[in-house]
């Protein structure tokens, strides 16, 4: 792979809560078909990085671009966006999976998957159910179409999720500690899911605590620590060989 | 034996004859005023319900003048007496710029000044209920696209209104019987009418009727609310 036509491209991100600065100085890039798994400790600001990117938080420094399509640039005075139109343009690019789904709660599984497409790409409502039908059925929810979220295990709520998150066909799919909220059986469906959408080649990027599943599915993996990026690398040599100090002690556990 | 003569009879049993107004006269004359009451009681939903929930944006806006502009507003409405309100509504264009009003200005200073005082109350509801909904539901709709418009109508107030539900029907019933106000603009409504006709045949009686009738309104409004209740009842959060 090379870095000639990233899908994300990341570069020299710099993000301050008041005083605390979360990120420093972090720049990334994201190969199409590739899956780029985060780790580190809470607050290391992996969950700021990936707000940063799906444009939930603004950069204070640096820039950001989603293939050709660009959401900030910075001339070395801080980021500066751009038009509304043109961040409406970059978030056709991604999808976004949170760590507590946010489904819609007063929908049913099949208004979550189908409401976005018809009200705001204009999808012609049969194209729309009939896309949110069969992306159901490759989560395993195959007839829970009208059922509300609250009947729906953790699990299934996450899996509606993603698939609500693919009815737009993103050329990237985020996840925000998508298994944190879930118990140990629930995780095993939701991971079978995403290894599935790994198989297919899908362009993902992973905040994730699960160090196996980030091993055996990422592409790359980055280790995050005090805003900055302290180990990066192919995943097997990353979590397997950590080079640095601080890695090694995460990965052992020392300070779980 | 048609209806109002058996009502008569009651009357009659009750101490009411000779000269003395019919009961069914009586009723008659609460009716119409009934009506008028249930008239307000309307007129005021349809303008406050959707009144309130601009004020309540208004008042969490980012532009701070309009937000402190909606606080002072709502301040004023809750904090001053509805009776004040709508008696100023009723002769402020005269004493405060000659405006000779029509005869028919007390119905509207009637609906204006109960819908201006609703919203007052039903904004602090809403208001309540929109920051209740956690922000995740906000960053879902604005990944997925939605527009601040969309995702206000589609994904945060059909949420809010269920949230809101007890708190509104609170309001409501005391709508109904707030409606009474309106006798100090000569508007006959229900009350008005007890009061008229109990100072004319010296009685408590159309007190005691006027009371039922309120209690029985309410009842219908408490039944209503349940319906709407247990019908978004389909889901929980």
């Amino acid at each position: 792979m090379t870095d000639a036509n990233p899908l994300v491209s990341l570069r020299h991100a710099r993000k301050s809560f008041g005083q605390t600065e979360v990120l420093k100085d972090i720049s990334l890039t994201v190969q199409p078909g590739e899956v780029l798994a985060i780790i580190g400790p809470s607050g290391g600001g992996k969950s700021t990085l990936l707000r940063c990117c799906t444009l939930l938080e603004t950069l204070d420094g640096g820039s950001l671009a989603f293939a050709d399509c660009p959401v900030c640039t910075d001339d070395g005075s801080g980021s500066v966006y751009g038009s509304k139109a043109d961040l409406v343009r970059a978030r056709r690019h991604f999808g976004l999976v949170f760590q507590n789904f946010n489904l819609f709660p007063h929908y049913t599984v099949l208004r979550n998957l189908i409401d976005a497409p018809i009200t705001v790409q204009k999808m012609p409502r049969e194209q729309a159910e009939a896309k949110a039908v069969a992306l159901l059925d490759k989560m395993g929810l195959a007839g829970r179409e009208s059922m509300v979220p609250c009947e729906l295990s953790g699990g299934q709520q996450q899996r509606v999720a993603i698939a609500r998150a693919l009815m737009l066909d993103p050329d990237v799919l985020f996840f925000d500690e998508p298994t944190s909220a879930l118990d140990p059986e629930l995780t095993k469906g939701v991971l079978k899911v995403i290894r599935d959408l790994a198989e297919e080649s899908m362009t993902m990027v992973i905040v994730t605590h699960e160090m196996r599943f980030a091993r055996d599915v990422a592409d790359h993996v980055i280790f995050m620590d005090g805003g900055v990026i302290v180990e990066e690398g192919p995943a097997a040599a990353v979590i397997d060989d950590p080079q640095h100090d601080r890695t090694r002690a995460f990965l052992r556990g020392d300070d779980a | 034996m048609d209806g109002s003569s058996l009502i008569d009879s009651i009357g009659l049993f009750l101490g009411m004859s000779g000269d003395k107004m019919q009961l069914s006269t009586m009723l008659d004359l609460l009716g119409s005023g009934l009506l008028l009451t249930g008239q307000i009681f309307i007129v005021t939903l349809i303008g406050a319900l959707p009144l309130g929930v601009l004020i309540a944006l208004g008042r969490m806006s980012r532009f701070k003048p309009l937000a402190w502009l909606m606080r002072v507003y709502i301040s004023f409405m809750r904090g001053t007496p509805l009776m004040l309100q709508l008696m100023a509504l009723m002769f402020g264009p005269y004493y405060l710029f000659g405006m000779q009003m029509g005869t028919d200005w007390k119905y509207w200073a009637c609906d204006i000044g109960f819908i201006l005082n609703y919203a007052a109350y039903f904004a602090e509801i809403y208001r309540s209920g929109i920051q209740s909904i956690p922000r995740g539901q906000y960053e879902a709709a604005e990944v997925l696209g939605y527009s601040r418009g969309q995702t206000f109508m589609r994904i945060v107030l059909p949420q809010v209104i269920k949230r809101i539900l007890p708190a509104m029907g609170n309001e409501v019933i005391t709508l109904v019987k707030d409606t009474s106000l309106a006798f100090v603009l000569g508007v006959m409504e229900m009350f008005s009418q007890a009061k008229a006709i109990a100072a004319s045949q010296v009685s408590m009686l159309p007190y005691i009727i006027a009371a039922l009738i309120y209690w029985g309104f309410t009842i219908v409004v408490e039944f209503l609310l349940n319906r709407v209740e247990k019908k978004l009842d389909y889901y929980h959060d």
